[in-house]
């Protein structure tokens, strides 16, 4: 028998086990070839090795970027990198040279500074606009045309390349409103992006609140209003605040919008949160400013960079997923 | 649900307080936010595009093959090159991803344990979550050297080495959507194949797949869109040499690479570098707004119900 599909497939029908392995085969009366069945054994061997490996890929990738870039970050990432501003000199990260240096270490302190003033402002922003949204669409939205057509563009707007957005805060913020490049127009830029999986996980958040918890506060004769504030938030908060936050360590991360908004790379003193149409630097862009440099040197800066980049990352996930913990918990 | 003789969720009592009144008009606002950040995104674009396009014509633009927009004497606007190099990134990493997350879906879903997938899942999704210029700089300190070695005229910038980061990168989008494609359809369905017979490759590859196809294809062209939208990566990665060429090796420029090289600059408003940001911006647009049109479509056309 030949070792097609079709016709294996026939034989173990009639074999009668669902795996297509049967030891007693010899009491079968029909022609029973036993090769077929263990080149399908063999065969299913082989896909399962295919499909581990394959998983594998995706492993092994994650962990060579990440011990690339704590390789390459090892001795240069200081308590100096942390505080200093930038600097255009190589030489002057060098933690051994510290000590001679005339103009003091080179570092990326305003720009962390940036970096987490850009996020505070952006959290703002998208806590009332992407809050307020998921709100209208799952408490208030009749189930119109007009309310397919809004969930719709959303989920288009999600697939949006980021650096259209950052076109969108170029044309809009920094030229028509007059922002200049500034950390507010950095702000708006990055909410608009992010505004999409905002929506989305809120509505979901607020999905699960049971009707019945509704259904109680009306019976009471509470407005919908006071439903909302009073019964649905305060049990939809939590999972607003993790995707909310998983979404700003999206945002902190992007480079391209605030690329093309104008962040600076050579900022010496981080931006003044007073003053919100200053100039500011943020990380992801000095990163990239590092990292195009020829020079050896400043490839090592630019993985101490990421090195300190990720670590907040990593914060801000730890912190959302031990708001889902703790909420878990209380369900 | 069938207790309920009125849906008060959905129609509760809107009278009382001025807050009552207020709040849904408010909130409303802030939905039509979206409609208006759409809006402005294809006004801005349209417009500045069609500034570039009184100086130079649809004709040159889309089928000239001489990207050199600095040139003193004579520029050149043909937008071939920078397409060619964001299907070169995209093609590339669309053969990494494709094979590989397809097959990781496989596993997740069909032959991991529940314990391996909730461990596995989530560390594949870590990819997705690194910030792109991570990658990039992933590319050019790791992955470049080792093709280097193997190919010792791969170039500093190469269009190979921003292939396989982005490819890294998009792996999880295809795996983690096609896994939950995958994992919706009912086992009845598996039992229904074993009863016959078959055995788990077959089950995998000849009823789950066939049975998830729209999800998995709607995945891969999600990691599509993706890919040709992607940036910092493929700017650090393949370089900023706009030029036609069958060589992975060799430095390209994408159309995203190109709007951060003229970002960057100092192109000034109302300058012809400014504009053509606008035309190429419009292009990426409307690429990858079709390609989510695409996916949406094909998730719903072969949509397979199961109870």
């Amino acid at each position: 028998m030949s070792t097609s599909t079709d016709t294996s497939t026939t034989t173990t029908t009639r074999s009668g086990d669902p795996d297509g392995f049967d030891p007693d085969g010899d009491d079968l009366d029909f022609d029973f070839d036993g090769s077929s069945i263990k080149r399908k054994h063999q065969l299913g061997t082989i896909f399962l090795g295919l499909c581990f490996a394959a998983t594998m890929v995706g492993i092994v990738a994650l962990i060579a970027l990440l011990a690339d870039v704590l390789l390459e970050a090892r001795g240069w990432l200081t308590w100096e990198f942390l505080t200093y501003p930038p600097s255009q000199i190589a030489e002057n990260y060098v933690p051994n040279n510290y000590g001679e240096l005339a103009t003091g270490p080179g570092g990326m302190y305003p720009m962390i500074i940036g970096s987490i003033y850009l996020i505070i402002m952006t959290a703002i922003f998208t806590l009332f606009l992407g809050v307020g949204a998921a709100i209208y669409l799952e408490e208030y939205a009749p189930d119109s045309g007009l309310t397919r057509f809004i969930e719709a563009n959303i989920s288009n707007l999600a697939g949006v390349p980021s650096i259209v957005y950052g076109l969108l805060g170029l044309a809009v913020f920094v030229r028509a409103m007059q922002t200049g490049a500034s950390l507010i127009a950095g702000a708006l830029t990055l909410t608009l992006l992010i505004l999409p999986i905002v929506i989305v996980q809120s509505q979901e958040s607020l999905r699960a609140v049971p009707d019945s918890m509704r259904q109680a506060s009306y019976g009471t004769g509470a407005t919908k209003w006071q439903t909302i504030r009073n019964v649905v938030l305060p049990e939809a908060v939590p999972g607003i605040m993790t995707g909310i936050i998983l979404s700003l360590s999206r945002a902190i991360g992007e480079t391209a919008p605030i690329l093309m908004v104008g962040a600076a790379t050579t900022m010496f003193t981080p931006p003044d949160l007073t003053d919100p149409t200053g100039s500011f630097g943020a990380m992801p862009m000095q990163i990239y400013e590092w990292a195009k440099m020829p020079e050896a040197e400043f490839q090592h800066v630019a993985a101490a960079g990421i090195v300190v980049l990720l670590t907040i990352l990593l914060l801000m996930n730890a912190v959302a997923i031990f708001i889902r913990n703790k909420y878990d918990k209380r369900s | 649900m069938s207790t309920e003789p009125i849906d008060l969720s959905r129609n509760g009592n809107d009278v009382g307080t001025i807050g009552d009144r207020l709040a849904r008009y408010i909130f409303f606002g802030c939905a039509t936010v979206t409609i208006a950040t759409t809006l402005a995104i294809v006004l801005v674009l349209v417009n500045g595009a069609t500034d570039f396009f009184s100086t130079v014509s649809l004709t040159e633009f889309f089928t000239g093959t001489d990207w050199s927009p600095r040139a003193a004497d004579n520029p050149s606007f043909g937008v071939l090159p920078l397409v060619w190099g964001t299907l070169m990134i995209t093609v590339g990493s669309a053969l990494i991803a494709i094979p590989i997350g397809t097959l990781t879906a496989i596993y997740l879903s069909e032959y991991a344990s529940s314990r391996v997938r909730r461990v596995v899942k989530p560390t594949l999704e870590i990819l997705a979550g690194i910030p792109t210029i991570v990658y990039g700089f992933f590319a050019l300190s790791f992955i470049t050297p080792i093709l280097q070695q193997i190919y010792p005229g791969t170039g500093t910038f190469n269009a190979a080495a921003g292939a396989i980061v982005v490819g890294v990168m998009i792996i999880p989008m295809v795996s983690s959507i096609s896994e939950d494609a995958m994992s919706s359809v009912p086992d009845s369905l598996r039992n229904a194949a074993y009863g016959l017979g078959a055995t788990k490759l077959e089950v995998s590859t000849q009823v789950v797949l066939p049975a998830s196809l729209s999800g998995i294809l709607a995945a891969y062209v999600l990691a599509i869109s993706r890919a040709i939208g992607e940036t910092m990566a493929v700017t650090l990665a393949a370089g900023a040499l706009a030029q036609v060429t069958m060589n992975p090796f060799a430095e390209i420029q994408t159309m995203t690479a190109y709007m951060v090289e003229i970002g960057t600059g100092d192109a000034s408003v109302g300058s012809i570098g400014y504009q053509s940001l606008f035309a190429i911006g419009l292009t990426l647009f409307a690429m990858t707004f079709l390609m989510n049109v695409l996916s949406m479509w094909i998730r719903s056309r072969y949509r397979e119900e199961y109870q």
